[in-house]
């Protein structure tokens, strides 16, 4: 697993239950080092570990962790350069669900060697759209669920969405724009605002 | 079919947004919407191109027959008004006037800032959003790479303030000497001290150089291994000085014969590319017998006393340190 991935784990743990919590963690998943390092890759078996001594120490279901870990990537000050990156897919939320099918490309030309999964959004008109993820890890879809919820949030827009259930390597998210522009969303310039 | 201003127009607007259509004596025509955003406040259409734009390259551009002229060449031309923003542009002849459009280069992440450019004001072909993208997301990939590597620095150092090895020789260092003579001090074994110091080693590094240097060391390095058991601890603990611990030995005619051996293995002259060099040894020993308890400063300092005899005495020699020596040395 690549360390970006199990850094942001450690990072959503850290930043939203503090640092006590995940040493935690790191006791629970008896790792040897206390942090990720992002640009190291791993044991993708360690993530997983790490992953069930977050839900045993959170006593939350994986699905539920997973998600959070989504919103929070997208939500969190600490996580502002990704949400930036994530808003130069499109001017509104519509655009950007169709930047998704480029999403695994734009990954690997900040870092070459980060494999998402492969992401295909149909329109199913009515403002409906299906989000199909196609990976050998299960759990990316639930993560997804978390980015979009908070990336609709972003762009002010209000959106339903469910996860329909994970066959073979492929999951499918349904989601339902019921307005584009339901609150005002936050600011985006494409300048970097410190320099 | 002569094409008209306002289809011109029409089409330029989308394909590109920073062009401008001049008529033949320099006045702007029409100008795309995004061009029009970077001069804050004045209207660009009615003015004169060449006093909204500095031509800085190719120079001596005053005219639009100068322009005409330069068709298809790369411009460089700068905003005349604050921040100066840098383009580049090529122009075309259209009518008795010219197209010419613009573009940021290189200055365009100072450009979004400074204009507050969005999305939009790009045409949808534009590559310059998704270079905006790659700058942003290669700093945050540089970012975690530069903090992975001042993390791997500062382990580096402490990994080195914390080791016990030599690392030109492999032997042990001066902290793990220490470490093995606090050890020793307190427990029942006796040990003896040899304090190595190279003879001629100096000359090999200066008439030799640093290369030939560090080989006759890890050479010495070898021999001292070599010349004792595992259970000896072997450590150097300067430029060319040795201190060898040895528990369990204590009886002055085995130790003379152990140092005698290891000076007479240093004398062998050592080959290095083509050349050989040439060293001897001198050794001071102290037994921790002569002293209730061990004290291992003491005892360093003792060993040194009869290294510096045995040099005293032409090199090449061993010298055991005898209690009542020490007055006599100072």
């Amino acid at each position: 697993m690549h360390g970006l991935i199990n850094r942001a784990i450690e990072c959503f743990v850290r930043d939203t239950y503090g640092d006590a919590c995940w040493d935690g963690v790191v006791r629970a998943a008896a790792l040897d080092a206390d942090r990720f390092e992002a640009m190291l890759r791993y044991d993708t078996a360690l993530t997983w570990r790490v992953l069930d001594a977050i839900t045993g120490t959170l006593g939350k279901s994986r699905d539920d962790v997973l998600e959070d870990i989504g919103t929070y990537l997208v939500s969190h000050p600490n996580t502002e350069a990704l949400r930036r990156l994530l808003r130069f897919g499109g001017v509104g939320f519509v655009d950007f669900l169709h930047s998704l099918d480029e999403l695994p490309d734009r990954a690997r030309l900040a870092v070459d060697d980060l494999d998402l999964p492969q992401l295909e959004l149909r329109e199913c008109g009515d403002g409906k759209f299906v989000l199909n993820l196609r990976s050998e890890l299960p759990g990316f879809g639930h993560v997804m669920m978390g980015v979009l919820r908070a990336m609709a949030d972003d762009y002010g827009a209000l959106v339903m969405l469910e996860y329909d259930g994970r066959c073979g390597g492929s999951e499918n998210i349904t989601i339902s724009l019921v307005e584009t522009a339901y609150a005002e969303g936050r600011s985006f310039h494409l300048g970097a605002q410190a320099g | 079919m002569k094409m008209q201003l306002e289809d011109a127009a029409a089409v330029l607007n989308v394909l590109c947004p920073m062009h401008v259509i001049l008529s033949d004596d320099g006045t702007v025509l029409h100008s795309g919407a995004t061009l029009q955003k970077l001069c804050h406040g004045r209207t660009l259409d009615g003015s004169q191109f060449f006093k909204v734009f500095d031509l800085r390259r190719p120079r001596d551009m005053r005219s639009i027959a100068d322009l005409r002229r330069a068709a298809g060449q790369k411009l460089h031309l700068q905003l005349r008004e604050a921040p100066h923003t840098g383009l580049k542009g090529v122009a075309v002849p259209w009518a008795h006037g010219a197209v010419v459009n613009l573009s940021f280069g290189i200055s365009i992440l100072d450009a979004v800032r400074d204009h507050a450019l969005t999305s939009a004001d790009f045409a949808a072909t534009d590559m310059t959003v998704e270079m905006l993208y790659l700058v942003e997301a290669k700093s945050a990939a540089m970012e975690a790479s530069r903090k992975l590597n001042q993390r791997l620095q500062g382990a580096r150092i402490a990994a080195e303030e914390q080791a016990f090895t030599d690392t030109l020789t492999g032997l042990k260092n001066r902290r793990a000497l220490a470490h093995v003579l606090r050890r020793l001090s307190s427990g029942p074994t006796g040990f003896a001290l040899m304090h190595l110091d190279l003879d001629f080693f100096k000359a090999v590094n200066d008439t030799l150089g640093h290369p030939a240097g560090d080989h006759v060391l890890q050479e010495v390095a070898r021999i001292l291994v070599e010349e004792t058991r595992d259970s000896d601890t072997v450590s150097r603990v300067g430029g060319d000085e040795f201190v060898l611990v040895l528990p369990g030995r204590t009886e002055p005619a085995r130790l003379d014969a152990i140092a005698h051996r290891i000076i007479t293995r240093l004398q062998q002259p050592i080959p290095f590319e083509g050349q050989v060099c040439r060293i001897s040894g001198s050794i001071g020993t102290s037994l921790s017998d002569h002293y209730d308890p061990p004290d291992p400063d003491r005892m360093m300092a003792d060993a040194d006393l009869a290294l510096y005899a045995s040099k005293r005495q032409g090199r090449a020699r061993h010298s055991f340190f005898k209690p009542g020596d020490r007055a006599g040395a100072t």
